[in-house]
């Protein structure tokens, strides 16, 4: 079985408590907050005002930039005002407040469940309808998906790869995904592919998955130039580069995109938006996020409408545990301590954990004894301990030589340190810096 | 021969020859240096701490030497009487400037800033700030983690265990500029000393609209401008809702301290107030008490709300 050469480490998958949960819909909230930030890249621009009447999927506001994206209304009702709200880490961003009313969609979407195999578009009216239904990457980084089907001149993809992998302890979003819309994202898979003009596409699932590698090869066979490669179980082998290596065996150069070998990644719940999008006519809206923990009362699997306060998603899925020590945003390795629960969904939630008191308690970090097993992890091939180092040092320009730029934030020094350093607590800090003097450079 | 003479001769006979050799080689690519550079070094504080701009004291030096004036060249650290000290050797006259001091521009103190959160991970200012708004819920204010402490070599900052808020030595203090360059939110300032030390300064960074911005924090800058209209100097200046002071305006009349509805504003080392007191002052004074008791209440009780699952998972 095959799985990426170098560095990653395995941690307990925990995925039992919601694994194979039905994927449940959450209530319409009373009162709903779009955040005009949900992806990478420029804000958006509000089109709305106080006091406008909005449907279920129309459009409020417009993409900021090319690296941008479009944001809709997830619920029907009256704009409230256009202002700040507070996000998961206690920072202000825009939002536009709407007082939901009833739930009217516009007409246009298509709500039924009925399979659309059918598409007749070309590419550039693929890449369109996907840009104006404001699609980004559900994998986590958020970004925008048109940009990634538009490659630079010059370049051109010849093998989309299928992010099925899901390598994040506890989460089963796309899992569940896999298993109840399976149909779904190979028709996307097929608008995707004829949007990039090519003919091969490859999913690339973990083992711990086998039921979904077992039905996806089964639906692949109906379907030309797809198939599905079983990987081996590997931590962090969802990492765009990653999965490159597992898949098709191609390494993306330090500081270039996959397009640099002719690939182009997505996730599967992308691929299912995008299906929506081209077939159904329906924006990107909601998502399914996993909401999990040892304690939790309701593990499972949820579709959300962005806008719905973090705190509303919780209580319906039993409340938050009394032993509760840290409520994580996304899945233990790559998530990060929320600050405030009241937050809205947003496209980029794609779990919520709560781990207890003893689960998320940080152990006493002791001396560096230059075992190197950060090195021997480190799925980009850096050396963490060294970085760490330079980056509490504030070197940062030493730390570019040493590619700091690369590192993907996968947490694997830090999960594998028998010191219990915090390495990646300063590369990240440091790779924040280091990226702020590149863009200042750039700017001269 | 006696080996022991020919090995001494040989020897001696080159040592001799690269002695030679050295002193012709010296004597050909001799560098010419100012001979001032070591005099001025040597009035120089030595400290090498790169507050003056330069990569240390031996650059300054340089650079003095090299100098037609001595205007913009200042150790920070030596302060007036080494610049002095410098002119006198260089026959300058040494740039006039006021004597500096850091400031710390934060008075979220414990009990006027409620925790919100609890963090657990590396105590260092630049990590939290990357990470998250901090343990309260003022992106702008002191995260008090300390990094302005480490970054002083003269040990002139000190956190205070009860406010949580750094404290400035002004005795120590040279003004070097580390713990500015330090602090990620940008909260320090190097402001003038001001004579016997007095100094009136907004002991608030908060960019964010006044409603927010107290709820945050009970000693916060609400950017209302009421400083802005009573001072007569046009020393302050309120934008993106914060107020500032221009120290080199400023006279330090102090109406604007007694104008201010939170308290933002802060003035140290002056003499007690005189007992008879203007008009201006008696309902300003009064009311600022009264509304930093009340709301405090309130933010206390959220205290113990949000952090209860927390204090229980602690046990």
């Amino acid at each position: 079985m095959k799985t990426f050469r170098i560095g990653g480490v395995h941690p307990n998958d925990n995925k039992i408590y919601s694994a194979h949960k039905q994927i449940t819909e959450v209530p319409l909230p009373k009162k709903a907050v779009i955040p005009l930030v949900q992806h990478i890249g420029a804000p958006a621009k509000a089109l709305v005002v106080k006091g406008d009447k909005v449907k279920v999927g129309q459009l409020i506001a417009e993409a900021g930039g090319f690296v941008s994206a479009n944001i809709h209304s997830p619920v029907s009702g009256t704009v409230t005002k256009v202002d700040s709200t507070v996000d998961a880490w206690g920072l202000r961003m825009p939002a536009i407040f709407i007082d939901v009313e009833g739930d009217e969609w516009l007409p246009e979407i298509d709500r039924s469940n009925e399979l659309n195999t059918i598409c007749k578009l070309d590419a550039k009216e693929i890449i369109e309808k996907i840009k104006a239904a404001g699609i980004v990457g559900l994998g986590g980084a958020c970004f925008p998906t048109h940009v990634k089907l538009m490659p630079p001149p010059g370049k051109k993809a010849e093998v989309l790869v299928v992010n099925g992998v899901e390598c994040e302890p506890y989460l089963t979003c796309d899992h569940q995904l896999m298993l109840e819309k399976g149909e779904e994202i190979m028709v996307g898979i097929q608008i995707l592919m004829r949007a990039l003009d090519i003919k091969k596409a490859v999913i690339g699932i973990e083992n711990n998955k086998t039921d979904a590698i077992k039905l996806m090869q089964k639906l692949s066979s109906r379907y030309l130039g797809v198939s599905v490669e079983p990987l081996k179980l590997r931590y962090p082998q969802g990492g765009e580069k990653q999965l490159i290596d597992a898949c098709i065996s191609r390494q993306v150069p330090s500081g270039t995109l996959p397009i640099e070998v002719g690939a182009v990644v997505d996730n599967v719940a992308t691929i299912f938006a995008v299906y929506e999008a081209v077939q159904k006519n329906k924006p990107l809206i909601s998502r399914v996020m996993t909401v999990t923990g040892k304690d939790v009362k309701n593990p499972g699997n949820y579709s959300v409408r962005f806008g719905t306060p973090l705190s509303e998603v919780l209580e319906f899925a039993g409340g938050i545990p009394q032993s509760t020590g840290k409520i994580i945003g996304g899945g233990p390795m790559m998530g990060r301590a929320m600050n405030n629960v009241d937050m809205p969904t947003n496209k980029r939630v794609s779990g919520v954990l709560m781990l207890t008191k003893e689960e998320s308690c940080r152990k006493e970090p002791s001396a560096c004894i230059r075992c190197a097993k950060c090195v021997s992890a480190c799925p980009m091939g850096l050396e963490p301990y060294l970085l760490s180092k330079l980056a509490a040092l504030s070197r940062f320009d030493e730390m570019e030589k040493h590619n700091v730029m690369d590192c993907i934030d996968c947490g694997c020094c830090q999960f594998t340190c028998p010191s219990n350093r915090p390495l990646l607590d300063y590369i990240r800090m440091g790779k924040a810096q280091v990226g702020a003097n590149i863009r200042a450079r750039a700017q001269k | 021969m006696n080996p022991i003479v020919i090995a001494l001769i040989a020897l001696g006979v080159t040592g001799l020859l690269a002695a030679l050799l050295l002193y012709f080689v010296a004597k050909k690519f001799k560098v010419e240096e100012d001979p001032r550079i070591d005099l001025v070094q040597e009035v120089l504080p030595g400290a090498n701490c790169g507050g003056c701009g330069f990569a240390g004291c031996r650059a300054l030096a340089e650079a003095c030497c090299k100098a037609t004036s001595l205007d913009g060249l200042l150790c920070p650290v030596g302060g007036q009487e080494t610049m002095k000290k410098v002119g006198d050797i260089l026959g300058m006259a040494p740039a006039v400037s006021d004597p500096m001091v850091a400031v710390v521009r934060c008075n979220g103190t414990c009990e006027a800033r409620p925790r919100t959160s609890q963090y657990d991970g590396t105590p260092s200012c630049r990590i939290v700030n990357s990470l998250y708004v901090g343990e309260t819920a003022c992106p702008f204010g002191c995260l008090g983690c300390g990094d302005c402490v480490s970054a002083c070599q003269f040990g002139a900052i000190s956190l205070n265990p009860k406010t949580g808020l750094p404290e400035v030595d002004d005795d120590k203090c040279t003004s070097c500029g580390a713990c500015v360059k330090a602090c990620p939110r940008h909260i320090i300032e190097l402001r003038k000393k001001g004579p016997k030390n007095r100094r009136v300064w907004v002991d608030c960074v908060n960019k964010d609209k006044g409603a927010i911005a107290r709820k945050a924090c009970l000693n916060a800058c609400i950017g209302c401008g009421k400083c802005q209209k009573e001072c007569q100097f046009e020393a302050i200046t309120v934008e993106n809702n914060v107020a500032y002071i221009d120290f080199t305006k400023c006279r330090l009349c102090r109406k604007c301290v007694s104008a201010c509805p939170t308290g933002a504003i802060h003035e140290i080392n002056f003499p007690p107030k005189p007992q008879p007191k203007p008009v201006a002052e008696t309902p300003a004074a009064p009311a600022a008490k009264p509304a930093a008791e009340a709301p405090a209440a309130k933010p206390v009780t959220e205290v113990t709300n949000v952090e209860t699952p927390k204090e229980e998972a602690q046990k």
